[in-house]
């Protein structure tokens, strides 16, 4: 029931049509009621398919001021302003910024103006589903009382569609022209992509006319009301404008319908990925639950398709996230599995991605569906105990990478006996593989086996820190062993150390170097800074073409189960490529499998490791 | 046993009778590595798990193709698929996914 004192409307509007309905805004009404409906059972699925642990977690996030502030703030930033594609791609991005901000704004402008001006049509049985979005139509103004805030109102309103409109404009230059923005390849667009996508384009522009056609009656700013001016002097005084004013109604019927079933869900459905994520969810189940989350999150804009490493050849494009992704979204097993078991395991998909969908973690959930069945035994395997007392010393761990290159091995120790480390090397006589290979393929119980091996042997041998020569390792061991109380570093960091402690002086070179990133030191573990100081303080440092969060994969990973040699050699060389665009004498990398990947591959330019560049650089006293 | 000095070992003839011509197929069409591998045994020499059971990628493979699967299987039971012998493969088999392959084809057979 709508509340007497607010019957009235303001002094500066007719309220022309009391009963607030008009047929036209059915279309719209059956659209919206759909879309919130499916959205609603989709949430449902979403928590019911959750643990009852991540279910805890994601109330407690939510009663938590700290992280309940992040969420506000990511929705924010992410959802609404884009921030993430401004900082990669700043047209992409204020186009994307255009759309959602715009549209954000235009809607809550909307009910502000309602809100302000005929308040009794807030409440539901007056028309609140629809009445501020089609508000123009309903009212008129009185032209003997006319405010500065009614003005500012349209003058805002007017803004907000021009800004909205210059987004479109873009998006429709794009989709012809993708190049421009910024983008080399795009997704192709279903069929239910292109319904939704041809209304987007359609309702601004049908907004535009239909406000256009009333606003010598309804009122105007500087967009509507020269247009309505045009349109008089087109087809006269006395303008037909229902018509307009239901093909806006239809035009956002059809985009609310089509929605659930297009790319444009994640218009929606982000912000529900965002508190989940700040929840610190993880995924468990390569379909439900936290995947069904990011899989509607997807917004199939195609960024990961440039990103991915494995495209220098087209015929791998179709092993990109996206077409995971929407081939999880359709329940295709045979392609979702094939594509699973490609992927490089690299991250920068996900590194790239506007949306944060962790898609290699996906993957790796859907090759745990069919790998962590498969038999196993390590009872003979052991994880021999180091020699000699090692409380409070410093552990070096090899693994097993780092014992197919002895070089940096030698390298390492030499660094360590110049540095006067008292130290003690883990594995020396062979050891335990690490678990992260396992983890990669999805045998999950055998990694967890080893792991608690290596973590047995870790912790009883009291070690204060553990330096890892192996990124592979490096990741496993900081985010499944748990080792309490054990500092967990990798060499470049160590050694980066040791320089800023003055246990190592280093003398600067004449060599220029390129520095390539591992995967799981960078995007992995997020260590940039450490490795190119030390580089940096031996020889010039150059820039590779794409580095950082962007760095090329080597081609070696592990990550892929299927990829063949042949198609590994392309990537290196593209990798290599891509290292030598600024001439350097030699590319320096941290990882023992980019360091054999890329010295079988680079016939030019030596490859060489950063313990090595280290090793040789010492200045003895 | 009592200890004689010297011992019989069991016989290791192959049957070739025996060998399931129609799993060697399946198999090389899951992963061609089981038709291009020349057993040159880097793969065994440099396994990580190698250091304290029997695993052998080389002789898996041998034993698949003489029909001895459960063998097989034994050799790869502890491969923790560290990924070194794809690294030194010289005919650039894709060890890891033979690996899993086999253990797929013949898990629960």
């Amino acid at each position: 029931m709508t509340p007497f004192h607010i019957l009235q409307v303001a002094p500066e509007v007719i309220d022309r049509v009391p009963g607030a309905y008009a047929h036209f805004v059915l279309p719209f009404c059956v659209g919206i009621v759909f879309c919130i409906c499916w959205l609603g059972v989709g949430l449902v699925r979403v928590l019911a398919n959750l643990s009852s642990s991540d279910r805890k977690a994601l109330l407690l996030s939510l009663i938590n001021p700290k992280t309940l502030w992040k969420d506000i703030k990511d929705i924010f930033c992410d959802c609404l302003l884009h921030l993430k594609i401004w900082q990669r791609k700043p047209l992409l991005g204020y186009m994307h910024s255009a759309i959602a901000f715009g549209w954000f704004l235009i809607i809550i402008l909307g009910h502000l103006e309602v809100w302000l001006f005929a308040p009794r049509h807030l409440y539901l049985d007056n028309g609140a589903l629809f009445y501020p979005i089609f508000y123009r139509y309903f009212i008129w103004v009185n032209p003997e009382h006319t405010t500065l805030r009614g003005s500012l109102f349209f003058f805002l309103m007017d803004l907000c569609l021009l800004y909205i409109l210059s987004g479109i404009g873009l998006a429709i230059f794009k989709r012809f022209r993708s190049r421009l923005l910024g983008m080399k390849h795009t997704t192709k667009p279903s069929l239910m992509d292109r319904v939704a996508l041809f209304s987007l384009w359609g309702i601004f522009p049908l907004r535009l006319l239909a406000e256009s056609f009333t606003a010598d009656l309804a009122g105007g700013s500087f967009l509507t009301l020269p247009a309505n001016a045009l349109l008089r002097f087109l087809f006269g005084n006395n303008l037909y404008y229902l018509p307009w004013w239901w093909a806006y109604s239809v035009c956002l019927g059809l985009f609310f319908v089509s929605l659930p079933f297009s790319r444009y869900m994640h218009i929606l459905t982000e912000p529900l990925l965002i508190l989940l994520r700040n929840a610190g969810i993880k995924v468990r189940h390569p379909r439900k639950g936290y995947a069904e989350a990011e899989i509607y999150a997807c917004s199939s804009c195609g960024l990961c398709i440039d990103a991915c490493p494995m495209n220098v050849q087209k015929k791998n494009l179709r092993f990109s996230s996206v077409y995971f992704i929407r081939f999880l979204r359709r329940h295709n097993e045979k392609k979702i599995n094939r594509i699973a078991d490609k992927c490089l395991q690299c991250g920068k998909c996900l590194a790239l991605c506007p949306v944060g969908v962790d898609s290699p973690a996906i993957r790796r959930r859907q090759r745990a569906a069919y790998n962590d069945v498969l038999p196993f035994d390590y009872s003979p395997l052991k994880a021999p105990a180091p020699q000699g007392a090692v409380p409070g010393k410093v552990m070096y761990f090899a693994g097993c990478m780092s014992h197919l290159t002895p070089r940096i091995i030698k390298a390492v120790l030499e660094v360590f006996r110049e540095a006067g480390e008292d130290f003690v090397f883990a594995d020396e006589n062979g050891g335990l593989c690490c678990g992260r290979p396992l983890l990669l393929a999805g045998k999950d119980r055998a990694a967890k086996t080893v792991i608690e091996a290596n973590r047995k042997m870790i912790m009883e041998s009291g070690c204060s820190t553990l330096v890892l020569s192996c990124p592979i390792c490096l990741k496993v061991f900081k985010e499944e062993y748990k080792l309490q109380g054990i500092e967990v570093l990798h060499y470049t960091e160590y050694m980066d150390r040791l320089v800023a402690q003055e246990r190592l002086t280093l003398k600067k070179g004449e060599g220029s170097y390129v520095y390539h990133d591992p995967c799981e030191l960078g995007r992995g573990c997020g260590i940039y800074d450490a490795p190119r100081r030390l580089v940096g303080s031996v020889g010039e440092l150059r820039k590779a073409e794409k580095e950082g969060d962007e760095s090329v994969c080597c081609g070696g990973s592990l990550g892929s189960l299927t990829l063949s040699y042949e198609d590994r050699k392309k990537i290196t060389a593209g990798a290599l490529d891509n290292l030598l665009a600024n001439h350097p004498d030699r590319i320096v990398t941290a990882c023992p499998l980019c360091l054999k990947t890329f010295s079988d591959a680079s016939s030019d330019v030596p490859v060489v490791d950063i313990a090595e560049l280290v090793a040789d650089s010492i200045t003895r006293t | 046993m009592m200890d004689f000095g010297f011992y019989l070992t069991p016989s290791s003839t192959i049957e070739l009778d025996k060998v399931d011509r129609k799993a060697v197929d399946d198999l090389a069409r899951a992963d061609s590595g089981f038709r291009t591998c020349i057993a040159c045994g880097s793969c065994t020499a440099s396994c990580t798990a190698g250091v304290f059971a029997e695993t052998s990628v080389r002789r898996a493979i041998l034993s698949v193709l003489n029909g001895r699967d459960e063998k097989a299987m034994d050799l790869l039971s502890s491969c923790m698929l560290c990924g070194k012998c794809m690294m030194v493969c010289p005919r650039g088999i894709n060890t890891r996914h033979l690996i899993l392959s086999l253990q797929k084809y013949y898990n629960g057979k």
